[in-house]
Formats: structure tokens, C-alpha cells, sequence
């Protein structure tokens, strides 16, 4: 059976050399949702944008940030950004990209109906100075703008408008023609895009960093297989060069299996536990008018008796970073200080229920996904027993994602007491993570993701500073005298930034890594 | 006749209605569309502003009025998450999901049916008790995993057949088909083996009881006394007079193809209407979930009638128009 398989994979290998035109075929778990720049924003869809369009600036794999369109930029005040613009740059129907072209996007980005506005929410308007130059202009002070600017694909106006596709429609609109095909000036060209099925893209020969690029491939073909035991098998009988995720489980078989092996790399994510520490009284506990969440001593004892080291270990295999922190290292105002996590206890958190007036603990339901994040039910399955151990009752209550998130979130006014969540800073700044999770005060604008609702006067003042400081170092203070204050105030608990794991054949090149937001940059895989 | 046809159109309706209405009625337990459409930090205003341009703010029977009134007038609306009509992606899917359980009801047939005949005339023969033992296998293991034990062995052990997808295929104007290239011809076969397998199990075994109870009539054996020959009494007389459940089974069984290749689509990412449905599901997109569900429980009732019509062409009885109905 070996000899067939091995004849098999050696002819496919003939066939790629003679060919030598290098074909990466690769693969996850879900299709994309669109290639319109302005709605899907998800980060596959996104990641597949990015191959299509290119943006002002680039974000580098290690997420620092590179010139794309723009080749130089400087701050000419607080509320003003001037960016010079690459020359002969083409999109891929052959048209010049020109400072036109970027205003128009940015008005398309900012239309009612497009998804990815926050992206480029405080800009105000955008100077043409002359073809190749421009002036970003903010409503106030933006320190985050720059990080959020890869995120801003640049469309040709006047394809739009031959297409009829200058306006953003979604949902039951009629369908766009942006979502089925695309005139970036990316470094790869869509060829064919069938849903759920397959995108295929070639190399673009014009492409203005084609010396700079990294990878080799000149053509991809992305191939979506829901299944996760199919995926494995494809990637096994080498249908596939390139898979994600891989599940916990079959990571040993594929590393078994000769010319195939699994990549393993941080994830930007931060999976985490949030307490209701804003009702009088806690949903569980109806007629006592009590809610033990509001006492410190209590989220300290929670904390304390939730042994990170084991669900490293038993539940995820040691597949994930265990942390203190709400964000995960490589995001802008990532501390290695509110890194270090409190350590397990279990006498202590014994003590401090007793201290807090529950020595024979309380009842209280965990609402968990079953379906979003790796073994998010498993790690509940896994917390029950420990907190049972320091004396709490825990009813776990683990269902689908959209049933999930709907009752902890606002559709049904936060109805949760305590809770799994994971966040990816969007902006990959930690003020992203302050904003959405640990502040609420300027809500709906604020904390929409804090269904916790916690809150601190002074971290709600500290996020508000960073919002507008534009002085780097002293916005890093501010940012990480916030995280600090709600680590101390046992806000929620961080449980770990669960690992990524690709499986890949022995076509894709040694140095191939993956990203931390777990999508392909076709620019940056070699094969060999 | 016509009467009877008329009857069963009107049955037809109230059924698809009640269908309708039912799954209308579970979407409303399934969770915010919304979530899955915008980014997990979109504002509270973006995703109001959706639901109210989905019409996801009105009043239940608002919605389920609406949707019918769609219905009626041919417009299934459009997808939440492929954002183009429902219409053209089911048509689009239509071809991958008929071909493949075509192929899989010739399959359970063209073994089935032989097979049951062999084993119920042979019945103690050592060749028919391997056939039962295996069709144990066929009916006890559940589809996915017979899926992947096929993928297995075939993909990832010999390598060769296509572990997943359709392969090439080719368009016959709005009809895609696999049949026509090698790699779709070789893409069906795993597919269609899974999904036809409890058919072909289940024919196998109701073709052999009913020969076996045929056999044992008094006619057969006045049919025999006459001298006639085998061939005759076992395919003239006894198999003939087998199919007329097997019809009424085999009817109902091509409906549930249809309806239970979600599992065999998901196992093998046949880009089908089931996988449609299975994603679908995942980013609760109701206009999709709703079309597929009408549309299946309007292939059973297809099915059903066809198969009523069928017994006529059958069994003679029925042809005689009794008085009581007649009128």
C-alpha cells in the first residue's frame, strides 16, 4: 500500500518540476464570505483581499508595519497624516493607481453600509496634493491610525464605476459584482471564484514589490473542506500542499506520516472567562439580591482556583500560551508585566470565599461555546471540577456559537453571569481590547463586548487619554497602567492564546511559518 | 384518476405550507444572523441597521408572510452570507447534489435489487451468506464513517481516488456536470458508494424477504406444476409481483438520498445543496435554510406521487376505477 501511495506522491512530483510553474493548493475550514473590500470583515476574507489589494501600508509577519502604496510617510500635525504615494503602480487591468483612486476607496469605506469603516472612522477627508501625494485628515488625534491602514484596500474608481459597483450593498441586495471579482494591484489576480468550492489566483507579473517578495508561488488555488477528518485525509494523500486548522488530535498522526508534518505558531486570540459584575443580583441566584461577582475577593477566588497549568496540559495538549494578559504578545502595548498571571491556589481561594461570605460557595451557570474556539468546551468541561474544589456549583451551559454569543452579548441584554469569550484586537492595539472589553462608560460606542460590564473610573480615564495621546511612550504608560488596573481588579480571567497549527506537505519550503492571525499571505510561502 | 391527482396536489400544498411554516418556525431559535454577518466590534447602530434592512426587526408572522409571499411569486430572496440569490446557488448546486444520488440510487438498484434476488433464490447458498453478513456492515455503520473508512483506504492508503470535491467538471448550459471528464467520473465514485450503501443494503434484503414469501404461494407452485420453466416462474411471476413494495420503498428512499447527502456532502466537500444547507447553518442564513427545506419537502412530494402513479403502471388491480370514487 506504502509503494502506491510513494509512486503516486513521486509522480505528482515529476509533474510539478516539469511544469515548474509552482501551484500551492491549500485549504480551511470555511469559504470565504466575499471579495468586496468594504463589508466581510473576517479575517479569511480579509487575508484573501490582501493578496487581491494592496493597502497604503503593509503588515509585516511579525506585525510591525512596511510601506505598500505609500512609500514614505510623515505626521505634519496631531490631525494630519501626508503619505507619498509609489509611482507606476498598475491594478490589474493595466490602469494607473492614482491619488484619485484612494480618496474614492476611502468614501466607498465610509459608506453607510460598508463593514470595514472603523478601519478609517476618525478620518475626516483625504487632501490630494498632487497624483502621488495625499493628507489623511483626522477628526482628532488618531495614534492608532497607521496600525489600522492595512486593513484599507485601495480600489480603482474608475472600474467601480464601470461596473456599477461604486456603491456598498449587502445582504438582500442584489449581488455585487465587487464580491466575485476584483481589480486590486495586489501581488496575485483572481482567475476564478466558484463559493464554497474554489478561488483560484495567479501570480501578478507587474507587481511593484515582485523583487521584495518573499514566496515563490505563481499559482494558488483555495479549496475550502468543512470537514475536519476530510481535511487531514487531503492534506495525507497530498491533494492539498497546506491546511488549517489542524485538530488537537491528529497532530501526531500527520508528524507520522512521512512528507507531511504540522507547523505550530502563537495565535493573536486570548481566550478568556467574564464575570456579570454589574446586575445587584445575580441571575442565578434570584430572591437573594446578591451578586458575589461584585466583590473582588470573589473574582480572586475564581481566578486562583482555575489551574492553567492542567487545561495547558490535558485539555490542549500543550497546543497554547497560557497568560495573564487580555492580549497576546505582538500587540501594540502588550506588557510582559500584566503577562505574569497570578498563580494557582486553591487554599487561597478557598479562604477568600470564606472571607467574601461564601464558605459553602454559590450556584452560577457558565455560558460556553461549543463550536468557536479550540476545545472551548472541553476548557469549561475542565473549569466545572476545579471550582468545584474551592466549593462553587457550576452549570455549564455549552451550545452552538450564534445562540452562544447572542445571549451573553447585547441582542439579549448581556443574560449571562459568568462566560467564555475570545478577542483579537482588530487594530492589533491594546486599546482595541480596552475598548470593546474592559470599559463600557461610553457605550454603545464602548464595551459592546464587555458583557460583563466591568468597569474602573480611572481605566475608563486612561483609555479615553490613549485614544487621542499622540506621544508613543507616554500612550504605552497609560495603556499599561489600564491593563494593570483591571489585572489587579481580577476583571476577567485570561486563560491562554490558543495555538495554530498547519499541517503542510514537503512541497511548501522549510521557512514557511504561520501567521499569527492564522491566514495565508500567499507572498510569504516558498515551495520548494 | 385525475381526481386522485387533483386530491393529491391540494394534500401536496397543505404539507409544503405546514413545512414551511415549521421551519420557519425553528429559525427563530437559531440565534442572531447578524452576528456572523458583522465583525465581532461593530456597533450597536451597524447591527441595528442590518436588521432592519434584512426586515430581522419585525414581528415573527411579518416575516414568515413575507417569506411566503417570496415564495409564491418565485424570489427565495438572497443569501446572507454568498450575498447572491438563493435562486441561482441552488441551481447552481442543484446538478452536483442530483448527480450524485442518481449515481447512488443506480448503485443501491443495480446491486440492490440483484443481490436480493440471488440471496432469496439461493438462500442457503454459502455466497448469499456472505452477501447478508456484509449487508449487516451496509446497514449498521453510520454514513460518516463509512465516509472516511473509504477515504482512507482508497485516498490516503492506495491514493487512488479523490479524497474530496467534484472534479472537473463541464457545463451543459446552467447543468454542471461531473460525468464528462475523468477526474468527475473518478470524483463520484466514494461519494456515491457512502451514500447509496444503506439503499443498496436495505433493497438487498426487502428483495430477498418478498422473494422468499412469493415463492412459497400457491401460485408459484400451480405456476411450476404447469411445467414452466425457472426463468420464467422466478422472473416472470415471482420478482415481478416483489416490486410493487420495493417500488413504494425505493420512492421514499430516493427522497431521503436526497435529503441525507448533507452527511455524505459534508464528509466529502461535494458542492452540493447538503453542504449548502450544513453551511448554512453554521452562519445561520435563513433565506438558504428555508429555500432548502421547501425544496426537499417538494421532492418528497414528487416522489410520493410519482410513485402512486407508479402502482397503476404495476398492479392491474387498481386500473379498475371503483364506483365509490368513481363519481
Amino acid at each position: 500500500m506504502k509503494s502506491y501511495a510513494l509512486a503516486a506522491s513521486l509522480a505528482l512530483s515529476v509533474v510539478a518540476t516539469s511544469a515548474d510553474a509552482k501551484t500551492l493548493r491549500y485549504s480551511t475550514n470555511a469559504d470565504l464570505l466575499g471579495l468586496d473590500p468594504a463589508i466581510n470583515n473576517e479575517g479569511p476574507s480579509n487575508a484573501m483581499k490582501g493578496n487581491l489589494y494592496s493597502s497604503l501600508v503593509h503588515r509585516n509577519f511579525d506585525l510591525s508595519l512596511s510601506p505598500d502604496l505609500a512609500t514614505e510617510w510623515s505626521q505634519l500635525n496631531p490631525e494630519t497624516l501626508r503619505l507619498k504615494l509609489r509611482p507606476n503602480v498598475k491594478f490589474h487591468d493595466g490602469s494607473p493607481v492614482t491619488a484619485d483612486d484612494v480618496i474614492f476607496s476611502l468614501a466607498r469605506f465610509k459608506a453607510e453600509q460598508s463593514e470595514m469603516k472603523s478601519y478609517v472612522a476618525t478620518v475626516k477627508e483625504i487632501r490630494k496634493i498632487d497624483d502621488l501625494a495625499i493628507e489623511l485628515v483626522t477628526e482628532g488625534p488618531d495614534p492608532v491610525l497607521l496600525q489600522q491602514l492595512p486593513s484599507f484596500y485601495i480600489m480603482p474608481k474608475a472600474w467601480s464605476e464601470k461596473n456599477n459597483t461604486t456603491q456598498v450593498v449587502r445582504g438582500t441586495s442584489a449581488p455585487t459584482f465587487i464580491n466575485f471579482n476584483e481589480n486590486g494591484s495586489g501581488p496575485y489576480k483572481l482567475v476564478e471564484r466558484v463559493a464554497d468550492n474554489r478561488t483560484v489566483l495567479v501570480v501578478n507579473e507587474n507587481w511593484w514589490g515582485g523583487a521584495a517578495k518573499r514566496g515563490n508561488v505563481d499559482r494558488a488555488e483555495f479549496r475550502p473542506i468543512a470537514n475536519a477528518a476530510t481535511r487531514v485525509a487531503a492534506l495525507l494523500s497530498g491533494e492539498i500542499d497546506l491546511m488549517y486548522p489542524v485538530p488537537s488530535q491528529d497532530i501526531q498522526r500527520i508528524n507520522q506520516t512521512p512528507g507531511a508534518k504540522v507547523l505550530e505558531g502563537p495565535e493573536l486570540r486570548t481566550v478568556f472567562f467574564g464575570f456579570d459584575q454589574f446586575r445587584d443580583e445575580l441571575l442565578d441566584m434570584k430572591g437573594t439580591g446578591k451578586n458575589p461577582f461584585k466583590d473582588k475577593r470573589v473574582r480572586e477566588a475564581f481566578y486562583k482556583a482555575i489551574d492553567i497549568q492542567a487545561i495547558y496540559r490535558v485539555v490542549m495538549r500543550n497546543g497554547s500560551r497560557p497568560t495573564g494578559s487580555m492580549v497576546a504578545p505582538g500587540v501594540q502595548g502588550f506588557s510582559a508585566e500584566v503577562d505574569k498571571r497570578p498563580p494557582f491556589d486553591l487554599e487561597a481561594s478557598k479562604k477568600l470565599l470564606a472571607e467574601a461570605g461564601y464558605p459553602s460557595g454559590f450556584p452560577v451557570q457558565l455560558d460556553c461555546p461549543n463550536d468557536r474556539y479550540t476545545n472551548d468546551e472541553a476548557i469549561c468541561q475542565a473549569a466545572v471540577p476545579m471550582l468545584a474544589r474551592a466549593g462553587i456549583t457550576v452549570k455549564l451551559n455549552a451550545q452552538t456559537r450564534s445562540l452562544h454569543f447572542d445571549k451573553i452579548g447585547e441582542k439579549d441584554g448581556f443574560n449571562t453571569s459568568f462566560y467564555m469569550l475570545g478577542w483579537t484586537p482588530g487594530t492589533f492595539d491594546v486599546h482595541n481590547a480596552l475598548v470593546n472589553l474592559m470599559t463600557r462608560s461610553k457605550y454603545p460606542a464602548w464595551g459592546i463586548n464587555n458583557d460583563g460590564r466591568y468597569s474602573n473610573p480611572r481605566v475608563e480615564e486612561l483609555t479615553l487619554k490613549a485614544e487621542t495621546e499622540m506621544d508613543p511612550k507616554k500612550r504605552l504608560a497609560e495603556l499599561e497602567e489600564a491593563q494593570m488596573i483591571h489585572k489587579n481588579d481580577y476583571g476577567h480571567i485570561p486563560l491562554h492564546q490558543q495555538t495554530l497549527a498547519w499541517g503542510v506537505r514537503d512541497t511548501i519550503a522549510d521557512n514557511v511559518k504561520p501567521r499569527p492571525q492564522n491566514d495565508v499571505d500567499l507572498t510569504q510561502i516558498s515551495m520548494k | 384518476m385525475l381526481a386522485f391527482i387533483i386530491r393529491r396536489l391540494l394534500q401536496s400544498t397543505l404539507v409544503m405550507l405546514a413545512v414551511a411554516f415549521v421551519a420557519f418556525a425553528l429559525f427563530t431559535y437559531m440565534g442572531d444572523p447578524v452576528n456572523s454577518m458583522v465583525a465581532p466590534d461593530a456597533t450597536l447602530e451597524e447591527r441595528q441597521r442590518l436588521r432592519h434592512l434584512l426586515g430581522l426587526d419585525q414581528p415573527f408572522y411579518v416575516q414568515f408572510l413575507v417569506f411566503l409571499g417570496n415564495e409564491l411569486t418565485g424570489n427565495f430572496g438572497n443569501s446572507f452570507r454568498i450575498g447572491a440569490p438563493v435562486a441561482s446557488i441552488i441551481a447552481e448546486r442543484l446538478p452536483a447534489t442530483l448527480e450524485l444520488v442518481f449515481v447512488a440510487a443506480m448503485f443501491a438498484l443495480f446491486v440492490g435489487v440483484p443481490c436480493g434476488v440471488y440471496t432469496g433464490l439461493h438462500r442457503h447458498g454459502a455466497v448469499s451468506r456472505v452477501m447478508l453478513t456484509l449487508s449487516l456492515v451496509g446497514v449498521s455503520l453510520p454514513t460518516f464513517l463509512i465516509g472516511i473508512l473509504l477515504i482512507l483506504f482508497f485516498s490516503v492508503f492506495l491514493g487512488w481516488l479523490p479524497s474530496f470535491g467534484r472534479g472537473q467538471v463541464v457545463s451543459l448550459g446552467w447543468w454542471s456536470t461531473g460525468f464528462l471528464t475523468k477526474s468527475g467520473l473518478r470524483s463520484l465514485i466514494l461519494p456515491s458508494i457512502t451514500l447509496g450503501l444503506f439503499q443498496t443494503t436495505l433493497f438487498m434484503r426487502l428483495v430477498r424477504a418478498e422473494m422468499l414469501e412469493v415463492l412459497r404461494t400457491d401460485y408459484i407452485k400451480f405456476a411450476r406444476a404447469r411445467g414452466l420453466s425457472d426463468r420464467a416462474v422466478n422472473f416472470g411471476h415471482a420478482l415481478k409481483n416483489t416490486l410493487v413494495p420495493v417500488i413504494t420503498i425505493a420512492g421514499l428512499q430516493i427522497g431521503g438520498l436526497i435529503a441525507f447527502a448533507i452527511i455524505t456532502e459534508t464528509v466529502f466537500q461535494w458542492p452540493g445543496m447538503g453542504l449548502l444547507f450544513i453551511s448554512a447553518i453554521q452562519f445561520v442564513d435563513v433565506p438558504v435554510m428555508s429555500s432548502y427545506l421547501v425544496l426537499v419537502a417538494l421532492f418528497f412530494v414528487i416522489i410520493n406521487l410519482v410513485v402512486d402513479l407508479l402502482y397503476y403502471v404495476v398492479d392491474p388491480r387498481l386500473r379498475i376505477d371503483r364506483p365509490a370514487t368513481a363519481h
